[in-house]
């Protein structure tokens, strides 16, 4: 077996990166370029200045935030549980967590906007509520396979048995015994929701709410320069939380994890 | 939803709004639909499929790999809005890449090429779905054992004779399998099409985008409708994904 460098095998990586690389670095020189003559950033000085900018920015981002802490307290003490009583039940929380694939956000906004129909006003009409509900169901997948293999690593039955015959009870248990061993798991999760949420467009824009990717958008269809400008920051956003999750989440559902999301966007 | 799809306007249960389904612009719509989602994940699946194999086999620098994956991780969640931009700034009708094939001489869009077209999307789509088959198929390759092909050359196979009877048949259940996966999400794509193309290219998820904002007619049933086929046709990708991932897990620890 050969143990060099393979010749065909390194012009089809080249290739490869110049095709993922050229759009990058285009944008960037678009961005920065602006139809002018010499470099400047302009673009990117245009949309700091726009409160709107501020204002989705920060709504996509507390959007985020809110998916994220919902999903955790909703999903780990599920998942903890099946863990430690209900084995037989992970093939069903497999097949769950397969639905977002199976019902795309496109068609998830349509069930979504006939359920709640009804709903109170606070909750249909503000982000806070209908998108939220919305992202914890597009976010599940991930949040579900980071902690499914965060407990698969620990041993539940041990460490619960351990904690009881101390005398805790099971609040103490899932607080101080089991969160702190998959808090990696829980922050891998997290990362995938943050960037999910970050870039979720269709739900956001066929609801009509104005996030951070809406803005975008909105700015594209006026303003080609600060577009692309943007696209910039939106790519910065996905490397920071992808790298987050390659700090924090060496595990074995990471990789798994990672292409799950990329099927959602 | 389901109930919806269903229903007519007036709430009696119906086939009408499914039957519509079958007429000219609407199943036209899904026939683009599937094309272009059969077409980028057949060519996503085999590019994706070479380059993780390049990245994976010996003799590559060690660094290759966690750079690809990394980097693959990064460009198959960096999807929607920000793509399409930075395509257009790239190959738009004033993309740097446009301008510089101009200043050499090839007029991209006197050749009948537009980024705004089925064409363009489907290299706009390659962008995440490559990504995608790389983070899938990587722990295949990785189950292929040096031990089978060390086997193998012992029995005196060409490189060619160990793809064709070993590697391939090994390896085929994860192809296929990665490749439905690249179809659905390919099918359920809204927003890069939406803000690449405005409507000019026909898609399902386009079209339920246009009826649910009114764009086109307010008939909720009919948006119900159309998002019960695209539940059918992710359904049946999953149909055939589920025995292929078990022939897989026969071969991959």
């Amino acid at each position: 077996m050969s143990r060099r460098p393979s010749l065909s095998a390194l012009a089809w990586l080249l290739l490869g990166a110049a095709y993922f690389v050229v759009p990058l670095a285009a944008t960037a020189e678009f961005s920065l370029k602006g139809g002018l003559s010499r470099y400047s950033f302009a673009a990117y000085s245009s949309f700091l200045d726009d409160p709107q900018f501020r204002e989705t920015f920060w709504l996509s981002f507390k959007l985020a935030l809110e998916t994220i802490a919902i999903s955790l307290v909703l999903f780990v003490p599920t998942v903890y549980y099946v863990h430690l009583k209900l084995p037989r039940l992970r093939p069903v929380m497999i097949a769950l967590s397969l639905l977002p694939f199976v019902v795309p956000p496109v068609v998830l906004v349509v069930g979504l906007l006939g359920v709640y129909r009804g709903a109170p006003e606070w909750f249909i009409a503000k982000p806070e509520g209908f998108l939220v509900a919305g992202y914890v169901v597009l976010s599940f997948p991930f949040i579900y396979w980071s902690l499914d293999a965060g407990f698969r690593a620990i041993d539940v039955h041990t460490l619960t048995e351990a904690s009881q015959s101390l005398g805790a009870g099971w609040r103490t248990t899932l607080a101080r015994v089991i969160l702190p061993n998959i808090r990696a798991a829980a922050l891998a999760g997290a990362f995938l929701t943050l960037a999910v949420v970050m870039g979720e467009f269709t739900m956001a824009n066929l609801a009509l709410f104005n996030t951070f990717p809406v803005y975008i958008n909105y700015i594209g269809e006026t303003k080609a320069y600060p577009a692309a400008a943007l696209s910039i920051v939106s790519f910065a956003i996905t490397w920071i939380a992808m790298l987050g999750l390659l700090f924090v989440g060496r595990g074995r559902g990471r990789r798994v994890a990672q292409a799950e999301s990329a099927v959602m966007t | 939803m389901l109930r919806g799809a269903f229903q007519n306007q007036a709430g009696e249960y119906t086939l009408a709004e499914v039957r519509k389904l079958f007429q000219g612009q609407y199943l036209n719509a899904y026939q683009t639909s599937v094309e272009l989602s059969l077409l980028t994940a057949f060519l996503g699946g085999v590019f994706g499929l070479l380059l993780a194999y390049a990245a994976l086999r010996e003799g590559t620098p060690r660094f290759v790999r966690p750079a690809l994956t990394t980097f693959s991780g990064v460009a198959a969640n960096f999807g929607g809005v920000p793509l399409a931009f930075a395509w257009i700034a790239t190959l738009g009708t004033v993309g740097v890449v446009t301008r510089l094939l101009n200043s050499a001489g090839l007029h991209l869009y006197d050749h009948g090429f537009s980024l705004f077209s089925f064409t363009g999307l489907a290299v706009v789509y390659l962008y995440f779905q490559i990504p995608l088959m790389i983070l899938v198929i990587a722990p295949a390759i990785d189950g292929l054992r040096s031990e089978w092909r060390e086997a193998a050359s012992n029995l005196g196979a060409s490189s060619w004779q160990y793809w064709r009877h070993v590697g391939l048949p090994v390896l085929l259940p994860s192809i296929l399998g990665s490749m439905i996966l690249l179809f659905g999400n390919a099918f359920s794509a809204y927003a890069t099409a939406y803000s690449l193309t405005s409507g000019r290219v026909n898609l399902v998820p386009l079209l339920i985008g246009a009826v649910l904002t009114g764009n086109v007619l307010d008939d909720p049933h009919l948006g119900q409708a159309l998002a019960f086929g695209m539940v059918v046709v992710m359904l049946l990708a999953i149909a055939l994904y589920l025995p292929l991932q078990r022939r897989t897990a026969r071969w991959v620890r």
